[in-house]
């Protein structure tokens, strides 16, 4: 049980720390276009050529002929290990040049092949994880904030607090979110910046999903309030303040650990689902949602297998964090037994 | 016995769709001036598969405006005069001859004798005068009505006898021959007494029962299923005959199965369930190449279209509209060298590879190389060029900051955005490209893909916008359907509506020319009005223009006389020839049947 949720949690670093780093693991920038590769295969990685076998792999140039792709036997380029290239920042603070591993120009290294604008799909993959991980984490912790607020509020103090609160979940639970935003981006301005329209989208996502946490919360509350050392406590005179700090909120911190967990996947999903729609993210800044939406596209679903790559980057995540949510619940059930 | 009797009542009610067939076409009348038509002669019989995009809203061919609606009216109906979409040239229709006045201001048109609509009622010069009263009525308001109106005045229609029709015009009209394309010649017995009762409108909808949708085209209506397809019968009296005497169309059936989008239609096509396919976009045809020998079918690139593809920047009088933020940018939009400079820096070759396979045609002019016989060649083509760009910029007091962003003269960054149809993935790619060249300049350049209706609310009514790409273009290679477009006071000078004058003196010239080559009845003359034209638009680039696609169209190997064109409708224009060679099997696999 335990070695599981170690090995679960080394996982979930590990990909945070690979989008983190996306600058120093991806090839190139994310933005830059190579038109005369328009839709390349990925780049295959070779080990032996005339010569025998080499420990470096290297890589062939690719070049367009009629209407398919093939590699130029001529020059071989082997893979370089940590090398200068396209400047980038990490977490916006660090600038550097220092990339993992590239080929020598003309050739390119394209680990999943590249778009229809001859970008590189593995790199646009890692930087577009930035977004939507960003975007997938962010939203959650906004969501838990203003759910275990309202769920707190709402078990703590019942009554019509609790009535017209929980009667609002409710309601927002119901609602046709798709339609609502598509309606919403028609009154935005023409055009927000993609940070703007990165954080937007954060205050959207997060904002929504507020209701399910705050019905856990204030389930958990309500019996936590209901506790005999909880009465104990207001008979000697507790605050509610203190009450709460000390004796009903530590209850909640199980169920927001694994609402996290199952939220985050969720939120990530969903910010694919607006930009597929157009409404997240746009050109050229990457996100996994926007790589997907070129997939709408049935000639290029049929021809261009490599572009799903960011659909199993949304699987394995959310398997990850799914397993994770799994996990502590099971833990959870275990211990309050 | 019973059980027999029970299964023999089966079998004929299994039967039943395919004993009430076409309609065999009548037999050839001497007192019928047919029209002998050129090309294979081809055999009778079988059904041809057509995926359409939607649904069509209406069958009156007077009042439809989408081009859903008219591909399939274009089978029902016919006009005194069609332009021969192989040849682009005029050629007789329902009139079988007509002569010019020297002033070129009245036609004689002679009509055919003997023919009749498809329910068998005779035509004649009785249907002419109707047909043109109903497009001429205001209150009909057909897109078509203005086609009519030259110079402020409607043409006026006499008839002469009963097989002779006299069109008179204020003043001389070039190629005036060619506005009666695409008119369908209605027939009065019908729809006379709705047009009296003030119905016109609502009339020939979906919903009217077949047997009044009456037509002088190849063929009329047989079934209509809501969200599911039409389907259309041989009309057996149609008025035309292939040179061995056998009256046409040669297919039993048309059906247009309603699809939804065009990867739909090539997945149908792909499965074997359509039999044709037209304004593939380069990709799918990419594909369908790829197949072409499992799927059997013949696959024709056209080479370039008449549509036009451009970037053009919001040049409107905004005083009222209170848009002080674009309002404000429009000092660089209004700057030609700014607008040269954005033209010099769009890498149209990359446009051509990228978005349409290599399957287009980069462009500078509104006139591409499709048009062979108006396009001015002295159009320079000058090469993408980044420097001369800057050269531009620098020249009209442009400056670069240190992180090397475009700053206009007063110090402030070159930001705008352009909006494009999110429905138009090759567009949405243009977008991506520009934006990406303009970044190269310093400029920093917004894609907002918007809902097609939305974006044309912003480019024709509220003019909430910077700059678009939008495409126009396509139909008719003669310069009159481009009058909109380039007269000042045009319905689509999208650039600047609304022009109560020419704001500037090339679109004055451009006005004064527009309108000389109308009433010029020489080629060469007019050509020459024309070569000016695309000069002074190629100079002042209200439009930066980019690329043009290729017309690309499939069909099945079996289909014969499949002669696709550039113009519309690029696959079915001749559908009265096209035919089996066998029968294919789209009906089943469509579950037809």
């Amino acid at each position: 049980m335990r070695t599981k949720m170690l090995i679960l949690l080394l996982a979930l670093v590990l990909l945070h720390v690979i989008v983190i780093f996306a600058g120093f693991i991806a090839p190139y920038d994310p933005g830059v276009q190579n038109r005369e590769l328009p839709y390349a295969p990925p780049t295959r990685l070779h080990f032996v050529d005339a010569s025998g076998f080499h420990l470096r792999p290297f890589v062939y140039a690719s070049m367009l002929v009629v209407d398919s792709y093939q590699e130029d036997r001529t020059h071989e380029y082997p893979v370089h290990l940590f090398v200068r290239g396209d400047d980038y920042q990490i977490l916006g603070m660090f600038r550097s040049n220092a990339h993992l591993f590239r080929v020598d120009e003309p050739a390119h290294i394209f680990l999943f092949g590249a778009d229809g604008f001859g970008r590189d799909e593995f790199s646009r993959l890692l930087y577009g994880g930035q977004i939507s991980l960003a975007a997938g984490v962010l939203a959650t912790l906004l969501s838990l904030t203003t759910g275990t607020i309202i769920g707190t509020i709402s078990g703590y103090y019942g009554k019509w607090f609790d009535e017209s609160l929980m009667g609002s979940a409710e309601l927002f639970l119901s609602l046709p979110w798709l339609y609502f935003l598509i309606a919403v981006r028609a009154f935005l301005p023409l055009h927000v910046s993609p940070a703007g329209t990165f954080l937007l989208l954060i205050c959207v996502i997060g904002l929504i999903g507020w209701a399910r946490p705050a019905r856990l919360v204030r389930g958990v509350v309500l019996s936590a309030r209901a506790r005999n050392y909880v009465s104990a406590a207001r008979g000697f005179g507790a605050s509610d303040f203190y009450l709460l700090r000390r004796h009903v909120f530590p209850e909640t911190f199980g169920v927001l650990l694994t609402q996290a967990a199952l939220l985050v996947p969720q939120y990530v999903a969903a910010e694919a689902t607006l930009s597929f729609f157009g409404l997240g993210v746009s050109e050229p800044v990457p996100s996994w949602g926007n790589m997907l939406s070129t997939l709408q596209q049935y000639n290029v679903l049929v021809s261009y297998g490599w572009l799903l790559a960011p659909a199993g980057a949304l699987v394995v995540t959310s398997v990850i964090y799914w397993w994770l949510a799994d996990a502590l619940h099971s833990r959870l059930k275990s211990h309050s037994i | 016995m019973k059980l027999i009797a029970r299964l023999a009542l089966y079998v004929c009610l299994l039967a039943a769709p395919c004993v009430v067939a076409a309609p065999n076409p009548a037999a050839l009348n001497p007192a019928e001036e047919l029209q002998r038509v050129e090309g294979e002669v081809g055999r009778y019989g079988g059904h041809l598969v057509i995926g359409q995009r939607s649904e069509p809203k209406t069958l009156n061919p007077v009042t439809a405006t989408d081009a859903v609606s008219r591909e399939v009216i274009g089978r029902l109906m016919a006009d005194l005069i069609t332009i021969n979409r192989a040849s682009q040239q005029s050629e007789p229709g329902l009139a079988k001859s007509w002569t010019t006045s020297a002033d070129g201001r009245t036609f004689t048109l002679k009509l055919r004798k003997g023919i009749r609509f498809s329910d068998g009622h005779p035509f004649d010069a009785d249907d002419v005068i109707f047909s043109f009263t109903v497009y001429l009525d205001e209150a009909v308001n057909s897109p078509q009505h203005d086609l009519l109106i030259i110079d402020g005045k409607p043409l006026t229609v006499t008839k002469v006898d009963q097989y002779t029709v006299l069109f008179t015009l204020s003043r001389p009209y070039a190629a005036a021959e060619r506005i009666f394309d695409g008119l369908a010649m209605l027939p009065k017995h019908i729809l006379e007494k709705p047009y009296r009762e003030g119905r016109f409108v609502q009339s020939w909808s979906l919903n009217t029962p077949p047997a009044e949708v009456v037509g002088l085209g190849p063929f009329r209506v047989k079934e209509y299923l809501a969200g599911q397809r039409i389907v259309l019968e041989r009309n057996p009296y149609y008025w035309k005959a292939d040179h061995d005497n056998h009256r046409l169309p040669y297919l039993d059936e048309l059906v247009f199965l309603f699809v939804g989008s065009e990867d739909a239609q090539v997945m149908r096509f792909e499965a074997g369930e359509t039999d044709m396919v037209s304004r593939l976009s380069s990709e799918n045809f990419a594909l369908l190449t790829k197949e072409r020998t499992r799927t059997g079918s013949q696959l024709v690139d056209l080479g370039p279209s008449l549509e036009y593809n451009f970037l053009v920047f919001n040049l409107n009088d905004l005083a009222t509209k209170k848009l002080n933020i674009i309002s404000g940018k429009q000092t660089w939009f209004r700057d030609l060298k700014f607008r040269q400079a954005v033209s010099a820096a769009i890498d149209r070759d990359s446009i051509v590879r990228l978005v349409y396979g290599a399957r287009g045609t980069a462009l500078w002019g509104n006139v591409g190389p499709g048009n062979k016989l108006w396009v001015n060649q002295a159009i320079p083509h000058p090469q993408r060029s980044l420097d001369a760009s800057r050269q531009l910029l620098k020249s009209a007091g442009f400056s670069w900051n240190n992180a090397s962003q475009l700053l206009d003269p007063s110090g402030k960054a070159v930001e705008f955005s352009i909006i494009t149809s999110s429905s138009n993935t090759q567009r949405m790619k243009m977008a991506t490209l520009v934006q990406d060249d303009l970044a190269h300049l310093g400029m920093q350049v917004h894609v907002v893909p918007l809902d097609f209706r939305a974006m044309l609310d912003r480019v024709f009514q509220s003019f909430d916008y910077e700059a678009a790409i939008m495409g126009l273009g396509g139909g008719d290679p003669d310069p009159n359907p481009e009058m909109n477009v380039w007269l000042s006071s045009g319905s689509t000078h999208l650039w600047h509506l609304g022009e109560t004058q020419p704001a500037s003196d090339w679109e004055r010239e451009i006005d004064q020319l527009m309108q000389q080559q109308m009433i010029t009845l020489n080629y060469e003359k007019r050509k020459r009005l024309y070569n000016r034209v695309q000069q002074l638009i190629a100079e002042n680039l209200p439009f930066v223009f980019l690329a043009t696609p290729n017309v690309l169209a499939g069909a099945k190997a079996q289909v014969g006389n499949f002669h696709p064109a550039v113009l519309d409708h690029y696959t079915l224009w001749n559908a009265d020839q096209l035919y089996l060679r066998t029968e294919t099997r789209g009906m089943e696999r469509a579950g037809i049947r």
